[in-house]
């Protein structure tokens, strides 16, 4: 392994060591100061949001009367009251649409805010929530991507005319060329499914307005960037000097999830605005998981053109990303934070990329762990795999074949990114060697001859960090660059200053959400001064109103270590630099020749001359007469940075999306149980070169963390949405995180190649696992299961349905549900089952249609209301064990085929959700005099109920139905035939149900 | 995610929980450890109106062996019965199946009957009860009657209890000699709810099997002898006859092979432990 020496500092102790974590006493005895933690004025007040139960359809009404009218409550204020009051938020293309952060016209996702209510406290405020009626007119629900890309797809914006938001090619090098003249084309399709990083803790927003000012006093645990205030502020329709933004002192964790919180921002700062008193809102976790953000899904369809020696002569990329229902700021960031890394770690010179956007009823996607990552990488190291045995060419020989040369830094791929620095193919060795993967193979051979299912899995990837914060605009063409204005770079702020005793403050906006930021400010700064790391402490929440920040702060693309951390080391050498002046006069030396040690200034040449860094740093605020010329003050400096190398996409579409680029090469092996078709990582080994190592600790954690995430879009984590567009990941039981009893303990190695272009040599590391482990482990699940077909997250259920046979049929024909179909884009629920009656058939007949049959049959039923002969409404108490709650029932007759059959149309609607359905009612005679009542019934349930309830939702709405047809047959004098004993206990529950 | 507004009561003795109930009906809810209810209240999926606290009756919260039966009072702790010192041997089936029972956390505060009286078809403990054939003993104010497992669970959180009763506790026969147990369980992460949970017990009179996880409540079958010859017949069948149903877990297909193969396996592990207790 390679190891640097330290580039700055004399004493260079502090820097490259895992000291404690200056965050660790606080946040490990419980005195951490989050959002809901932090003093807040007696007279806040609190939100509640009412959420959109379906995918999508048309407001009709909003009734909010009665939560108005209930006590305590303070505003109630509907999409287009908030509207009133914004204008819409910026969107990052040139499309005619526009994007509030409350629904307006109509609902496009489930969770998606349809009102909000100020209230006294919480528990009013959701009390009122469930006062407000909305009245719906439901559209067919687009969820799948490519379905929504269809002609005659339902569109979500109809200002678009379609559904795809954005279309843009590109093309480099010659890939026409290349493909006609290669050996082999190798093709690969893939979906990468939703999932999310999901903090522990949720959205928090406390606003204030200041009306005399015109001012939002705003506190969110927000993480940046802070290009985001912009579009706060553009919305809330202020100048940005009125929008003062601040985050807590500690946040937990956002993995750039909370960047989405930026339309609670919006919200809340209108419910104070308008509720004339401060506002707070904590989101809960049903909130957020219904609708914070998530990663995009996206499809991918990826060919490589590939010679005879199995190198890479072109790629050709095809994305359809899926942004949800609105396209939020900074997206369609995360289809081109990759741009300039598409050809991942592979020295490939010709490319051609189709990049589409489309919308969908899906939540809103926002920045996530990985960004764009895990989708590109998917694609790209299956298809590797691929090539490799279509090719019949060992996997890792591939690779090494098609790596970036060592030598060749820093390198411009075809796409733009330059490549700082590295050694690939040394970096691969070395981690083969170090990780033993030769025993591993031994391994993954010793298993197969015992039968047993063991497969091996490789991933190199790049890991890009620092975002140029122009690489979004690749999305718009040249022309349309050109009339915009350039946006590039990468800002970091630091700010240095020296208190009347020396004790020094270190400034920045970086805005950790968990990660020891404060710590490794205290080491750099320490080896610069010669401090120990207690005598300094790091600043590093924001506050807009009073801080230096530029758009580019925050917490995102792994930015810290190296361009955060890097100009605050550039401030404090500033700092040094005066220091030295000063200490170099008074010691009568020249400033070279002065050192920064154990708290102490010296000459080199003669150490005990010391002065205490304290009465040297006190000097510029109690003496400042006695500076030397041109020094001016050594209070305080302050460093903007920039990276030259960040540079404006070019007029060809070329962008170095990125400032610094790790390498990643992972390798595991997996097996798989037989029985159960559960996938377990036997071994996994991550290799990082991440340039310097500030604190080897904490790359690690980041590392382990973000292999944790990864196992979880691998193997458990899922958004599910059904084909209506319900949300069925509504807890943390239906999506499952990894916790530690999944998570297997893993081999991180280094290897050290200090970046050019980064003011400590560092580049960011916190993504990586995130982009290279899911493909890693699919690669693995493929080699053990020779299947070519794999789709995250890999779950028993598919792997046993790629490993098993054909299912063994049943020894006798199962009297299957019937199998009507439901509505395109519902989920249906099927039934049918048959009572026999005593009564003659016209008696049940004429009893079917009678009012009081609905009053005596609909479970808990009161007041009926017969609209005509056929048409009925009524309200209904229905439910499940203590899962109970009134429902507006609507209730038809039709297709009335006299003494035959009728068929019964119903529609209930709640707050906990809603459901419709379908029955047909058959009537026929019993030889013995009797009736015969059959019925069938397609039905479909949706709403908050789905969404928590999911796996229980099915069998309890059959319950509900099941209720009801039997209460019908009993009421027509049903005997009990079939399964009697189940009746009668359903006819029990029935009349406690009364 | 806060309740609805309710009244809490925690009554001073048995008699007054009974009064509670016969006043509010099905307006009022039982609460013991809340590891199910407290989610739903805070959901708003349940709307009681009075909550009456069960757990703080010391009279409620004992675990008595009589009559080869261990009868479980309802405010008993799911880790008490856990911790219950010989548990192993007094009933095998429960010592095996109750670590799949969410995490230590939730047991320390989930109750035995709490879990019963929810019925949720992927628990543990009704699967047990049903396997097992052990009773529910419930109470109101003026009567107290027992039911049998295999008539007191209706179906998905469905179950006979009457709004005014109190279900004050239930019992789980002990293990008879010669007789074998086996419990498997496949969920997708440790704690998580059953995809398929499995228990199987053999004895001379012959063998049974109940599936949870699949059906809206847990089923038992009894196999007679459970031999080999024509298992996988019988396993088949019972496959079939659950109602699988797919998921956002796994498919209806994936849990009847597991139902399939898992089912093999439990029997096989419980007649080999009742042939090891009859030689």
């Amino acid at each position: 392994m390679l190891h640097t020496t330290s580039l700055v500092g004399d004493a260079g102790t502090l820097v490259g060591q895992s000291v404690a974590r200056v965050e660790d006493a606080t946040l490990l005895t419980g005195n951490g100061r989050y959002l809901d933690d932090l003093p807040q004025r007696k007279d806040t007040r609190h939100i509640a949001f009412l959420r959109a139960g379906q995918a999508h359809a048309k407001i009709i009404s909003i009734d909010t009367e009665d939560a108005r009218a209930l006590p305590g409550v303070v505003a109630v204020l509907t999409g287009d009251d908030v509207a009133a009051l914004t204008r819409s938020m910026t969107v990052g293309v040139k499309a005619d649409v526009e994007a509030w952060p409350m629904a307006r016209d109509r609902v496009r996702y489930v969770g998606e805010p349809v009102a909000m209510v100020v209230a006294l406290d919480r528990y009013v405020a959701e009390d009122a929530v469930d006062l407000i009626r909305v009245e719906y007119e439901t559209l067919p629900a687009v969820v799948d991507p490519m379905e929504a890309l269809a002609p005659e797809a339902e569109v979500l914006h109809p200002s678009l005319e379609g559904n795809l938001i954005s279309d843009r090619s590109f093309r480099y090098g010659d890939p026409e060329l290349a493909f006609a003249e290669a050996a082999h084309r190798v093709s690969i399709s893939v979906a990468y499914p939703r999932n999310s990083c999901t903090p522990m803790e949720c959205y928090g927003v406390v606003a204030e307005y200041l009306p005399s000012e015109d001012m939002f006093d705003i506190t969110a645990n927000f993480q940046g960037p802070f290009s985001i205030h912009t579009v706060i502020a553009r919305s809330l329709k202020v100048p940005g000097n009125r929008l003062r933004l601040r985050t807590p002192p500690d946040s937990g964790g956002s993995f750039g999830v909370k960047q989405g919180v930026f339309p609670y921002i919006i919200l809340a700062g209108v419910a104070a605005r308008v509720a004339g008193c401060p506002v707070k809102w904590i989101e809960d976790r049903l909130e957020h998981l219904s609708a914070s953000v998530s990663a995009t899904n996206r499809v991918t369809t990826l060919s490589a053109a590939v010679d005879k020696k199995g190198r890479i002569q072109a790629l050709d990329w095809d994305q359809v990303e899926d942004c949800g229902a609105h396209l939020r700021a900074p997206e369609p960031a995360t289809l081109y934070r990759m741009h300039g890394n598409m050809t991942g770690a592979y020295a490939i010179r010709n490319v051609s990329i189709r990049n589409r956007v489309v919308l969908t009823n899906k939540t809103p996607t926002g920045l996530n762990r990985g960004f764009g990552g895990p989708q590109v990488y998917f694609a790209l190291e299956r298809l590797v795999h691929k090539i490799a045995l279509e090719l019949g060419i060992d996997r890792l020989e591939l690779i090494r074949r098609n790596l970036v040369p060592t030598g060749a830094f820093p390198y411009r791929t075809a796409t733009g990114a330059l490549l700082d620095s590295g050694d690939y193919s040394k970096a691969l060795y070395t981690a083969a060697h170090a990780g033993k993967l030769d025993k591993l193979l031994a391994l993954r051979d010793a298993a197969r001859a015992e039968g047993r299912l063991y497969g091996i899995g490789y991933c190199v990837a790049i890991e890009p960090s620092v975002s140029n914060m122009g690489y979004i605009t690749t999305v718009l063409t040249p022309d349309q660059r050109a009339k915009v204005g350039p946006k590039n770079g990468a800002q970091a702020v630091g700010t240095i200053t020296v208190d009347p005793m020396g004790a020094v403050t270190v400034k920045t906006a970086s805005v950790p959400q968990g990660q020891g930021h404060r710590t490794v400010l205290a080491q750099v700064v320490g080896d610069i001064l010669g401090l120990p790391i207690s005598d300094i402490r790091a600043i590093v929440d924001v506050d807009t109103s009073r801080d230096p920040w530029s758009i580019a702060a925050g917490n995102y693309s792994s930015r810290f270590a190296a361009a955060v951390a890097g100009a605050v080391s550039l401030a404090a050498q500033r700092l040094r630099e005066k220091l030295a002046a000063m200490a170099a006069q008074q010691l009568g030396c020249a400033p070279e020749a002065i050192s920064f040690a154990g708290g102490k200034v010296f000459d080199c040449a003669n150490p005990a001359a010391a002065i205490p860094f304290g009465r040297l740093a006190g000097t510029s605020h109690w003496a400042p007469g006695t500076l030397p010329e041109g020094i001016g003050q050594a209070i305080s400096e302050t460093v903007f940075w920039s990276p030259p190398e960040l540079t404006p996409p070019n007029e060809k579409d070329e962008v170095n999306s990125s400032l610094c680029h790790g390498f990643i090469f992972d390798f595991c092996g997996v097996e798989i149980d037989r029985l159960s078709g559960q996938v377990r990582i036997d071994r996994y080994v991550s290799m990082h070169d991440c340039g310097r190592i500030l604190h080897p600790g904490m790359v690690d954690g980041q590392v382990r963390g973000a292999f944790l995430q990864a196992v979880g879009a691998a193997l458990y984590e899922e958004f599910v949405y059904a084909e209506d567009g319900s949300f069925e990941s509504g807890t943390f039981a239906d999506y499952l995180i990894p916790t530690v009893m999944e998570t297997p303990d893993i081999q991180i190695l280094h290897f050290e190649t200090p970046s050019p272009f980064t003011p400590l040599g560092a580049k960011g590391v916190a993504e990586g696992n995130c982009m290279s482990t899911p493909v890693c482990i699919a690669n693995a699940v493929a080699d053990a299961l020779s299947c070519e077909d794999i789709t995250l997250p890999i779950t028993p259920s598919k792997v046993l349905a790629m490993i098993g046979a054909e299912e063994r049929p049943p020894s006798k024909p199962i009297t299957r549900p019937l199998q009507a179909k439901a509505k395109p884009g519902e989920r249906a629920l099927t039934g049918e089952g048959e009572a026999d009656v005593s009564a003659p058939r016209e008696a049940v007949w004429h009893m079917l249609l009678e009012a009081e049959t609905l009053a005596a049959i609909l479970p808990g039923a009161h007041g009926v209301r017969k609209l005509s002969p056929e048409h009925f409404t009524a309200t209904v108490t229905l439910g499940v064990g203590p899962v109970k709650d009134k429902y507006e029932a609507d209730v038809r007759l039709s297709d009335i085929d006299h003494l035959n059959s009728v068929t019964l149309t119903g529609v209930v609607t709640g707050r906990l959700g809603s459901g419709g359905g379908t029955g047909v009612i058959r009537l026929s005679d019993l030889p013995s005099g009797g009736t015969r009542l059959h019925y069938s019934y397609v039905a479909a349930v949706g709403g908050k109920v789905a969404s928590v309830g999911g796996r229980l939702l099915d069998g309890a709405a059959r319950v509900i139905i099941g209720q009801f047809f039997q209460s019908l047959a009993r009421y027509a004098g049903g005997s009990e035939t079939g399964r009697p004993s189940l009746l009668k206990r359903i006819l029990h529950l029935f009349r406690r149900h009364r | 995610m806060k309740p609805a507004r309710f009244s809490f009561v925690r009554p001073q003795s048995r008699q007054e929980i009974l009064d509670v109930l016969t006043e509010h009906g099905s307006d009022a809810s039982v609460i013991a450890g809340g590891q199910t209810l407290v989610p739903m209240l805070n959901m708003r999926l349940a709307k009681p109106k009075v909550l009456i606290d069960a757990a703080r009756l010391p009279d409620l919260a004992r675990i008595e062996e009589r009559d080869g039966e261990l009868r479980i009072g309802c405010a008993v702790r799911q880790a008490q019965l856990e911790q219950l010192p010989n548990l192993v041997t007094k009933q095998p089936l429960l010592a095996r199946a109750i670590p799949f029972i969410g995490h230590i956390q939730t047991r320390a505060r989930g109750t035995v009957c709490g879990s019963i009286a929810h019925a949720d078809p992927s628990a543990e403990l009704p699967l047990c009860l049903i396997a097992l054939q052990g009773k529910v003993h419930l109470r109101t104010r003026r009567k107290a009657r027992t039911v049998r497992a295999a008539d007191f669970f209706l179906g998905m959180m469905s179950t006979v209890r009457e709004p005014d009763e109190l279900i004050e506790a239930v019992s789980y026969p002990t293990a008879a000699p010669g007789t074998g147990f086996a419990f498997q369980e496949i969920g997708r992460r440790h704690g998580d709810f059953a995809i398929v949970a499995i228990a199987a017990i053999a004895s001379r009179e012959g063998v049974s099997l109940t599936v949870g996880g699949i059906d809206d409540i847990a089923r038992r079958f009894d196999l007679g002898a459970g031999q080999d010859d024509g298992l996988e017949d019988a396993l088949n069948d019972i496959a079939w006859s659950l109602n699988a149903r797919d998921d956002l877990h796994a498919s209806a297909a994936y849990r009847r092979e597991i139902t399939r193969r898992l089912g093999r396996q439990v029997i096989h592990q419980a007649k080999a432990e009742a042939a090891r207790c009859q030689s």
